[in-house]
Parts: C-alpha cells; sequence; structure tokens
C-alpha cells in the first residue's frame, strides 16, 4: 500500500538524529508546560515557536507537534495530583482523578491516564493515516446546523444520566450558558452581560478562569471544610510491583472510557468549530452514560479518567487534519502552528499533501514516535508527581492557591481575571455544599460559545424554520438522538410516578 | 592566547555586541518587557496570518531586545481589542494590528467612547483587496452568472462573512444595491471559518481577501469572479474588477500597525523604526506579493490624514448600509 510506505519514510525521517532529539525535548517540555496549571500547549507552542527558526521546517514542526502532544499527557498530572486542571483540556480528567488521588490511588490514575492518553494518540494516529482525505470531507460536511446537534447531543449527555438531581444539573447547565454569554455576541457585535460595566467582562469570561477557580480553590475551601484542617495525607507507595499491577487495573476498569475517548475525541477533534476540550467533556459525559456502574463516575472511576484523557489526546491529532488537509486550525494551538507554517514558506491546504509530501508524511511519522516518547517519559515521572503529594496539606494547600493564582493570571495576564477566579471558588465552593453538580455548568461554559452562534446561524439559513435540524441527512439524525436522550429521564420519571400512584391503589 | 573563563566571557560578551543590529544601539528608548502584540480578530484570519508573520520575522532576525507577544481579542468586531489597547496600563509596550474595523467599530457603537485619533501611527503595512469567490461545483464561472443566479434564488441564495458592518458586509452591501440583489448573509467568527464552509458548500459564496481563499484557489476548488481593486490584480490576471463593470467602487482592508493612545513619543519612534524595517525585509515584500497585497506606504502624518479620510467614507458606506 502506498499509504504505509509514505508513513515508513516518515517514520524513518522522524527517527533521523536531530528529528528524535526535537521529539525527545519537545515531549518532555510539553509535559511539564502541561502540568503548570494555566499553561497549556498553546502557551508552549507559542512561546517556543520562536526557537524553531534555528532548525529545518520539517523538524521545526516536529517540535512543536511533540510539544502538544507532551502538553496533553503532562495536563493530567495537576489535574489528578492537586486538583487544579493543568489545561482546559484536562479539565474533565479531574472530575474523576482527583477523587481517586485522594483515596490513595493517585499512581493508578496517573498510569491510567497515560495508557489512555497513548491508546488515543494511537488510534487516533491510524485514523489519520488511512483516512485523512475522507475524514476531511467529512470534517467539511458539518455546517452550522451539523455542529450545533452534535453540541446539543453533548448536553444530552449531561442531562440524561440519570442518578443525579436532574433540576440541579439544569441548573449547573443554564448557569454554565450565561457565564459563557458574557462578552460580545457573535452574531450582531453587540457587548452584552458586561456585568457591572467592567471592561474585564467585554473579553468574556475564559474558561480556564472558571475552571481554576472551581476545581483548584473551590476544591481546597471543599478539603479544608470536610476536614476541619486535619487532613491526613495519603502516602502513597510507588513500586515497580505496584506500577505493574496499576497498568492491569488500569487495561481492565479503563478500556471502555479509552475506546470511547480515542474515537469520539478524534471525531470532535476534526471539527474546527470543537476541539480536544469539547471532545474531552462529551466523551467523558458518554463514557457514564453507557457505563454499568455510572454512580462511580464523579468519586474515582477508572473509566471517568481513561475517557477525557484518551480523548484529549486523540483529538489533538484530529485537530491537525483540518490544518494540514483544508488549512484551517482546528483548535487555539493549531493555529498557532499554522502560523508557523506560512512563514517556514509552506502554504497549508488541499495542496499540502500534494505538494510538499515529505514534510506531511515526516510530521506524521513523528506523531507516531512522539507519543511513544510521551508514554515512556511519562511512566517514568510518575513517581516524581506521586511524590509532590506526599507532602504534608498544610504545605500542599497554600501551594495549590498560589499555583491557582498564577495559572488564572498567565491566560490572560489581567488582574481581573484572578479576582474572577477567586469569586468563582467561592461560588463554587457554596454550590457544592447545597449538592449541585458543577461538572455541568464547567460543560455548558464550554460548549455554549459554540452552540449559540451554529443555532443562530442555522435559523438564518432556514429563515427561522427549526426543521432545518431534522431534515439535513447529518444533522437530522443526530439531533433526535439527543432529544430522546434529554427527554428519556423524564418519560423514566413518569413512568416511576404512575407505577406508585397504582401502587396503593 | 591562555583562554580562561574571564577571557572566554569576553569573547561572548564582544560577539554578542558586533551581532547586535546598529539601530538598536543608536535608540535612547528600547522596550523593558514584553510587548503586548493586540490582533484586532480571531486566530487563523488574514490579520491574525500577518501578526504572526510579522512576530516571526522579528524574531527571526532578532530585532527586538523583548519579544513581541501575539494576543487575540476578536470580540465585537474588534470592540474589544479597541478598549483593551485604549485603557492600557503600559502604553509604551502595547501596539495592534488593525483591520478596517479600526475605523467602523467606533463608528458604530458610539457607547464605546473611542477616538481613532487618540491612538499613535506606527506603520502601514499593505492593504488587501477582497475577491468574490464561489466553489467549482456551483457551475458559476463568470460575475454575470453569478447576478442571474442570484436573482433567480430570491432571497435564498446564501453568502458567509466576518459580520454585520465587517468589511465583507460592506462590499456585500455595496453589490446588493447596486445590482439589486437580495442576499441571506451569515456571520462567521473569522475570515478562516467562512472559507472552510464555502469549501464544504454550506455557503454558496463569500468576499474574502485572497490570502483566506488561496489554498482553496489553487487546489482548484474556490473560483474567483470578481476583485474589488482598482486595477486587476497581478496574482488573478483574469479577474475583472467592479470598476471594470461600471461601478466605481474599490474596497481594501488595511493592513495597519497603531500603538495606544498616550504611546511615548521615543516609543512610537522605536516601532516606526522597527517596522520599517519588517516592511522593507525580503520577507515581507516577499509576502505581499504572494499574498496579493499592495504596498500603501505611509508616514505617521500621512496615516493621521488616512484615517481620518477612511472614518468619513465609512460614515457613507455605513449611512447607505442604514447602520
Amino acid at each position: 500500500m502506498e499509504v504505509l510506505s509514505l508513513l515508513g519514510d516518515g517514520m524513518i525521517l522522524s527517527l533521523q538524529p536531530l528529528n528524535l532529539m526535537m521529539i525527545l525535548i519537545g515531549v518532555t517540555v510539553g509535559l511539564f508546560i502541561g502540568a503548570m496549571p494555566g499553561l497549556g500547549s498553546v502557551n508552549g507552542v507559542a512561546i517556543l515557536l520562536p526557537v524553531t527558526f534555528l532548525v529545518p521546517p520539517g523538524s521545526a514542526i516536529i517540535f512543536l507537534a511533540a510539544i502538544y502532544y507532551g502538553a496533553m499527557y503532562g495536563g493530567a498530572v495537576s489535574s489528578i495530583t492537586l486538583g487544579i486542571p493543568g489545561a482546559s483540556t484536562a479539565v474533565a480528567t479531574t472530575f474523576d482523578g482527583r477523587p481517586l488521588a485522594k483515596k490513595g490511588r493517585a499512581s493508578l490514575a496517573l498510569v491510567t491516564a497515560a495508557l489512555a492518553s497513548f491508546v488515543g494518540g494511537t488510534i487516533a494516529n491510524v485514523l489519520f493515516t488511512l483516512f485523512a482525505p475522507l475524514l476531511a470531507s467529512v470534517a467539511l460536511s458539518f455546517g452550522p446546523p451539523e455542529v450545533f446537534a452534535l453540541m446539543l447531543l453533548a448536553f444530552a449527555t449531561f442531562v440524561g444520566l440519570g442518578g443525579d438531581d436532574i433540576p440541579k444539573t439544569v441548573f449547573s447547565i443554564c448557569l454554565g450558558l450565561v457565564l459563557g454569554a458574557v462578552g460580545f455576541d457573535q452574531i450582531s457585535g453587540a457587548p452584552r452581560l458586561v456585568l457591572f460595566d467592567y471592561n474585564g467582562f467585554l473579553q468574556g469570561i475564559g474558561f480556564l478562569v472558571l475552571a481554576i477557580g472551581v476545581y483548584g480553590i473551590g476544591e481546597m475551601l471543599w478539603t479544608i471544610d470536610q476536614t476541619r484542617g486535619d487532613v491526613t495525607a495519603t502516602t502513597p507507595k510507588m513500586t515497580v510491583k505496584g506500577m505493574a499491577s496499576d497498568t492491569k487495573e488500569a487495561a481492565k476498569k479503563g478500556w471502555k472510557g479509552t475506546m470511547i475517548g480515542s474515537f469520539l475525541g478524534f471525531f470532535v477533534g476534526i471539527l474546527p468549530a470543537a476541539g480536544a476540550t469539547p471532545g474531552s467533556l462529551m466523551s467523558y459525559g458518554v463514557a457514564k452514560m453507557v457505563s454499568r456502574k455510572p454512580d462511580e463516575f464523579g468519586k474515582g472511576s477508572v473509566d471517568g479518567v481513561a475517557a477525557p484523557e484518551a480523548a484529549n489526546n486523540s483529538a489533538s491529532t484530529g485537530s491537525m487534519l483540518p490544518m494540514l488537509t483544508l488549512g484551517i486550525p482546528g483548535s487555539p494551538t493549531t493555529a498557532i502552528l499554522l502560523g508557523g507554517m506560512v512563514i517556514w514558506g509552506l502554504v497549508p491546504g488541499p495542496r499540502l499533501f500534494v505538494d510538499e509530501q515529505e514534510f506531511v508524511w515526516g510530521l506524521i511519522g513523528s506523531f507516531y514516535i512522539s507519543n511513544v516518547a510521551a508514554l515512556l517519559i511519562n511512566l517514568a515521572f510518575i513517581p516524581v508527581f506521586i511524590w509532590m503529594l506526599r507532602m504534608p496539606f498544610t504545605i500542599l494547600a497554600p501551594m495549590i492557591f498560589v499555583l491557582s493564582i498564577v495559572g488564572g493570571f498567565a491566560a490572560t495576564r489581567d488582574m481581573f481575571d484572578i479576582w474572577l477566579m477567586v469569586g468563582f471558588g467561592l461560588g463554587a465552593f457554596f454550590l457544592r455544599k447545597f449538592d449541585y453538580p458543577l461538572a455541568p455548568a464547567v460543560l455548558a461554559i464550554v460548549l455554549g460559545p459554540i452552540a449559540e452562534p451554529t443555532l443562530r446561524q442555522s435559523l438564518l439559513l432556514s429563515s427561522g424554520d427549526p426543521s432545518i435540524f431534522f431534515t439535513r441527512p447529518v444533522a437530522g439524525p443526530i439531533t433526535i438522538v439527543a432529544l430522546i436522550l434529554i427527554f428519556l429521564p423524564a418519560i423514566k420519571m413518569l413512568r416511576r410516578m404512575r407505577n406508585k400512584s397504582k401502587k396503593p391503589a | 592566547m591562555k583562554l580562561t573563563k574571564r577571557s572566554l566571557l569576553g569573547l561572548v560578551g564582544a560577539s554578542f555586541l558586533a551581532t547586535t543590529p546598529m539601530q538598536a544601539l543608536a535608540q535612547d528608548w528600547q522596550p523593558t518587557k514584553p510587548i503586548d502584540f493586540v490582533i484586532m480578530a480571531g486566530a487563523g484570519g488574514g490579520a491574525d496570518q500577518i501578526a504572526r508573520f510579522i512576530q516571526a520575522v522579528a524574531e527571526q532576525q532578532d530585532l527586538t531586545n523583548r519579544p513581541l507577544v501575539p494576543n487575540n481579542k476578536g470580540g465585537g468586531s474588534g470592540a474589544e481589542a479597541l478598549i483593551h489597547v485604549s485603557t492600557a496600563s503600559d502604553p509604551d509596550h502595547t501596539i495592534l494590528v488593525t483591520l478596517n474595523s479600526f475605523f467602523t467599530t467606533p463608528l458604530r457603537q458610539e457607547n464605546l467612547g473611542i477616538d481613532i485619533q487618540t491612538f499613535t501611527p506606527v506603520a502601514m503595512m499593505g492593504v488587501d483587496p477582497f475577491v468574490l469567490w464561489v466553489h467549482k461545483d456551483s457551475g458559476i464561472t463568470t460575475f454575470e452568472e453569478y447576478i442571474s443566479k442570484v436573482q433567480e434564488m430570491d432571497g435564498e441564495y446564501v453568502m458567509g462573512g466576518t459580520g454585520a458592518g465587517q468589511e465583507d458586509s460592506i462590499v456585500i452591501a455595496y453589490l446588493s444595491g447596486a445590482y439589486d440583489l437580495d442576499i441571506k448573509y451569515i456571520p462567521y467568527d473569522g475570515g478562516g471559518a467562512v472559507a472552510k464552509d464555502l469549501a464544504g458548500q454550506q455557503i454558496m459564496a463569500t468576499v474574502n481577501n485572497p490570502a483566506e481563499a488561496k489554498g482553496f484557489y489553487e487546489a482548484g476548488d474556490f473560483v474567483p469572479l470578481l476583485a474589488f481593486s482598482d486595477e486587476r490584480m497581478p496574482a488573478y490576471p483574469d479577474v475583472p474588477t467592479l470598476k471594470e463593470k461600471g461601478h466605481d467602487f474599490s474596497y481594501y482592508n488595511q493592513r495597519a500597525v497603531v500603538g495606544a493612545p498616550g504611546m511615548s513619543d521615543e516609543a512610537a519612534a522605536y516601532y516606526q523604526d522597527l517596522f520599517t524595517t519588517i516592511y522593507e525585509s525580503e520577507e515581507w515584500q516577499g509576502y505581499l506579493t504572494s499574498e496579493s497585497l499592495s504596498p500603501l506606504w505611509m508616514n505617521a502624518d500621512e496615516q493621521r490624514d488616512y484615517w481620518a479620510l477612511q472614518v468619513e467614507n465609512h460614515m457613507e458606506l455605513l449611512a447607505a448600509l442604514g447602520e
């Protein structure tokens, strides 16, 4: 097969000493940038872009892609060990990674994250290699109505889960949607919900600001409140034997989440409107929905760590696809990569695969190598990350606080966001006291700003006729499935009520 | 010579001095921290591409002692960026990459309280013409066919763009007025997203800068029908202009860099020198050619006059739009 020989050439190219060195350095740097709260692949790639002028373009993009990859692995580290999302793509990893760590199973969570990332990355690479042109046309067939239908499905997975308190879940989603609507309206260009006329609200509420506030600061307050300061530090041990048994357990309990994350993440990743963050959140929702033990989610489910981690790696490969085949960035990070390519004299777009074969296949080959390198380097560092957890909470808590502040500031370099973040932390703490689930709000603030403009664009297309979501061949089935999922719990509840009213009679 | 640690340090120092551009030595003012390089558009569009290209040239040739840090603030047709820059706490380290929303957004949203004449002129890097594109599968190959198709569809012809009052919508509005067209206009958050949805035929036509459509044009997916430039464009010699069709209308997007209001004269001089160097670089001149931009170099005073003229022009255009 021609593709395989091209891929083989690409791999050989990426194993050349210079390129291999770029991969190893890039993955390691990415791992640590990803692990730093607030700094994600976007910052890493942006900061290191200038460095790449020292090497040829092929090696430069390999370096940047390796950072991207490493950061996806690294994001899980602080999500699990500190409970602060290391990057927006790793927010969903805190949902179950942090509870696992609190139970003293941090090593299991970290091993699961590493393995899921590896599998997700590998599946995505294979899909990319074999079906790139086909998948590009799939991405193009997703217009506004299709993207909106997909967002509806994502919300449905969070509402239709059952088990949770549905009115509170809906409230949480609405809260997230309102916060997501702050700033400028894309359709009319007018500012809205600029609370108290603070200019800081004009740029909208940064997703990371909310996530770090809720999970970093809110979680810390919660821990202090729950334990009244008497925190018994878990002393996780780390041995080779322990890691081997963790690997087995991760494979056994997390394979389902990994598979869901790998495929769903990749698919969401190739849509330019979406990207890795929605991909990982959606995968978490779907993994919970199809799980036989949905009650475990949020309390330390292995699947709950595996799904978002597989998804964010898979999506990061996926978002390279529209960049390379269409010249359109699938994520903020690929937007910067794209900028790099223009500077190196490459024209991204449909001609790239034909005109720059060596460059494209060298890059794809490097994905495979980077993935293996990232897995090994990550596993090697796990004992170091675990060691951090052995610090007493009295030392860890101020550290989390400082890292949260730094992380909140890093994204926009605006003091306003820090106050906002502290506010979100307090708000989250009280909501949690009243048993409101917070994950749906986080999901809504990510998906709302994608769903709203696509909804309005669709209705403009159809002159206000909502049937556009049902009559289009791709949007139709997705919308119907989403609606069934949304109303499933309501139907179940009605049935239960009817049964109850029958019994006493 | 015996190599000691001290003499090695001296050597390193000397070679460092030797490679520092002479121009930098001659100057009084130098940035003391990273420069906030604000872009009044989202990632991936024309303005963003240009900003990142400029940043790269500056890095590659080591033109600044502190880095230019790109900062996308595209919200509200650039209103977010205008507010951010006009309220910048450190105007000497805040510069803005502009497009025509620099003129239109303050006109359309007077409540923002932005007076663009308070901004500091830095450099006019070029002007970007607009072209009307359709997908090759539409079968339309000439502007006349396009006009009759739009008229035939009677209000159902869908075009995408970057939003009401944005550059492309002004062009589309002029076209609609001149040929009595009824077009359904869908706003997107950037030129990149618009190009993608034309490639996927979610929309039927766009008015885009050549840079945003070039990849698809070269692959044969997009067909250019009409240029809104004064003369035919060298890269598209077969594409007629609207002027040839008998309408005295041309429209360009400015690709200019401006400084924050209240920037010191020394800092302004520094940035003007910096961007002159970038403008004259082989890389930028190559970019102008490959992306079909037209040069329109002017000094600081000429830029201010140009702003005043553009504000006047856009006031008329927007009034004609009913904005």
